[in-house]
Parts: C-alpha cells; sequence; structure tokens
C-alpha cells in the first residue's frame, strides 16, 4: 500500500489495521487521521495492500 | 467499528463522546452540535450582521462553510502576513470558498501598510511574529466591523486552541490572560465588535474531520514562524493525557466556562465595572495613551493608514 504522510509517500507490502499503521509511522490517533481510497477510516480499519492511503496531521499551531 | 446511528463502517471514532459515525452521520453530528452551541451561547442573533476571520486553514474556512450551509450569511476578512508561499497559498484557498460560497472577502496586506512582512515588523518592535501577527490581526479586523457595518466577528478557533491558552495561562498564572477567553466578547459601543467563537467545544480532530468530509481545501502547511511555539506543546500533552483520559480537554474548557460565569454573575452584582482607555490615535481600547497597532506605525515613522482589497 502507498502511504502519504507529510508530503512523502511510505510503501507497506502487507495489508494491516490503522492503528498498526500509525504505529509504524510513530504518530498518535488523536492528533491524526486517515484517508483510505478517499474515505475517512478509524483505527480497526483494516487497509488493504492496495490502498491508497493519506495520514492527516489535524494539530496546528493556532 | 460502526457507526452509532445507521450501522454501517464508522469513519471516525469520537471517544470524548463514546461514539463513533460514518461519515454522513458525522457531518450531521458536527453540525447539530455547532447549532446547539449558536443557539445556547446566542453566539449569533437574526439581526445580526457577522463576518468571518479567515486563515485558510481547516478551521475558519470550516466555520465559514458551515455558516452558509445554516444559512448565515457572512462575509471574510483575511489578513495577508507577507510571508512568501505561504500566505499566497492561503489566500488561493479562500478565494476558492469565498467562489463556492459566494461571498466577498476583505484582505489587508501588512506589507502595503508596514512596508514589510510580519517578521520584519516583529524584529523592528522587539516582539515574537505571533505576538505581532496576534496584535495586528486583531486590530485590522475590528476595524472591518467598524468600518463596513459588521458587528459580529466570527473566529475558528476551537477546544483545542482554547484549551491549549488557557493550559498555558494557569501554568504561568497569567491572571491578566486567565479570565478574559470567553466563548462570546461583548462589543465595546462605538470601539470593539463582538466576537464570537462557534467551535469553542468542538476538538480539532473534528473540525479537521468535518472539512475533509465536506471537501474544504485548506492550506495544511504550518505558518512557519508557528515552529517551537508553545501551544504546540500544550496541544501535545493535552493530547496525551486525552488519550489516556478521553473527555479531559472538554471537562477542563467546560469547567473553566462555569467558573466564568459564576465570575462574571459576581462582579454584576457587585457592580464591579473595568474603566476602559481608548487609543488616542484610533480609538481602539489599549491599556496606555497608544494602542499596539498605532505604537507600531510610529514606531516605524509611518503615518496612519488602514486599507483592505475587497475579493469578490
Amino acid at each position: 500500500m502507498k502511504v502519504n504522510w507529510e508530503g512523502r509517500e511510505y510503501t507497506f507490502e502487507k495489508a494491516m489495521l490503522v492503528s498498526r499503521l500509525l504505529d509504524e509511522l510513530e504518530v498518535s490517533a488523536e492528533a491524526h487521521l486517515v484517508v483510505a481510497n478517499n474515505r475517512l477510516v478509524t483505527e480497526d480499519h483494516k487497509l488493504g495492500a492496495d490502498d491508497n492511503v493519506k495520514v492527516i496531521r489535524v494539530i496546528s499551531g493556532g | 467499528m460502526k457507526c452509532r446511528i445507521c450501522g454501517q463502517p464508522a469513519s471516525i471514532n469520537l471517544r470524548s463522546h463514546k461514539t463513533a459515525f460514518c461519515e454522513t452521520d458525522f457531518l450531521h453530528f458536527f453540525e447539530r452540535r455547532v447549532r446547539t452551541t449558536i443557539r445556547k451561547y446566542r453566539l449569533v442573533g437574526k439581526d445580526d450582521r457577522p463576518v468571518v476571520a479567515v486563515s485558510g486553514g481547516k478551521d475558519s474556512l470550516s466555520l465559514w462553510y458551515l455558516l452558509s450551509r445554516m444559512g448565515i450569511a457572512a462575509d471574510g476578512i483575511y489578513v495577508d502576513l507577507g510571508i512568501g508561499d505561504y500566505s499566497r497559498v492561503s489566500l488561493e484557498k479562500i478565494k476558492a470558498v469565498a467562489d463556492r460560497l459566494g461571498r466577498k472577502v476583505f484582505i489587508f496586506h501588512v506589507r502595503d501598510i508596514f512596508q514589510m512582512g510580519i517578521g520584519e515588523v516583529a524584529r523592528a518592535i522587539r516582539r515574537v511574529p505571533c505576538s505581532a501577527c496576534g496584535m495586528i490581526k486583531r486590530y485590522v479586523m475590528n476595524r472591518v466591523c467598524m468600518d463596513r457595518g459588521y458587528n459580529l466577528l466570527l473566529t475558528g478557533h476551537n477546544l483545542d486552541d482554547e484549551a491549549a491558552a488557557l493550559f498555558g495561562n494557569v501554568l504561568y498564572w497569567k491572571k491578566e490572560y486567565l479570565w478574559r477567553k470567553d466563548i462570546v466578547l461583548e462589543e465595546k459601543e462605538g470601539h470593539l465588535s463582538r466576537k464570537a467563537k462557534p467551535f469553542f467545544l468542538c476538538s480539532e480532530r473534528e473540525v479537521a474531520a468535518y472539512a475533509i468530509i465536506s471537501g474544504i481545501d485548506y492550506i495544511y502547511e504550518e505558518c512557519p514562524f508557528s515552529k517551537g511555539a508553545k501551544t504546540l506543546t500544550y496541544k501535545g500533552i493535552l493530547g496525551r493525557l486525552e488519550e489516556s483520559s478521553p473527555g479531559t480537554k472538554l471537562m477542563f474548557i467546560k469547567g473553566y466556562l462555569n467558573e466564568l460565569r459564576q465570575m462574571k454573575m459576581h462582579d454584576e452584582a457587585a457592580g464591579e465595572a473595568k474603566e476602559v482607555i481608548y487609543c488616542e490615535t484610533c480609538g481602539y481600547p489599549t491599556l496606555g495613551g497608544q494602542c499596539g497597532f498605532c505604537w507600531t506605525l510610529k514606531k516605524l515613522g509611518l503615518s496612519y493608514r488602514v486599507e483592505f482589497e475587497e475579493y469578490g
């Protein structure tokens, strides 16, 4: 799967849960949202090997 | 995880509300919450003429869009800080939303008035950029309201912004700021417009989800001057607390609002009204002879001038 995060692209070979992906990237679930194939998904959603994923930081300087 | 309303796969899990929603039902939930906040705290009335402070970020653009969906017609105000591509892209996003909503936006160019960008202005007056930016934005936005007949300024400040600011004020016991924050700040006749924050009780995560689902194209990049800002550190700390104890931020802010209400009731009962001083140059409320905006212009050897470009 292709994962876009902070303007960089990462490739993961295997399917995995969103929560696992966030752990791999070492980012907090509270401060990020995940969009898979143009739909927001929760931490227990299983990402497929062919999915297009975007990890979005939600916290800004204010 | 399933949507609490329709049972379809959920798109967002809201731990602080102990619930989860699909995209469609989240939009309904979020808009209902904001509508309830507006009604409960009487943020926008039938006769109000509101204007939204827009930055190009998710919060202000979502607020502008949501108000339009609620039938609240509002124009926008943008302060172009003169920060290269960051300011240029922000303005592009704002113009796109203005076009989508069919609304006008007032644009104040810091470089036109101060002959330099916000970074140089801050250096010249020996303040950090965020402080100079806040001072200029507050002034300019109020000026638009006063000059163009808007009686209500709406901002996209969210629960995380307010919790982080409150956390900082408590941590350093900044008593001069501690009790100033509120969901609505009343007008001062002829000097200061009323201000309200409809997202006061909505988390930043909820607002971001609303923007994404609604297809609002906002500027994702951070302001270059916010790097290392204390606000981000406080948000990180509060975020960790929220993860271990969902609902903490909401309780923190709701508790503050309750305390503030009691304090204001006590002050009113005791007849304690604070005296307000106005700037001798422009009439803006200030602590001493001149307000920060006029003082800055004078310091830079510039005469008083506030002009806006209008788009839309």
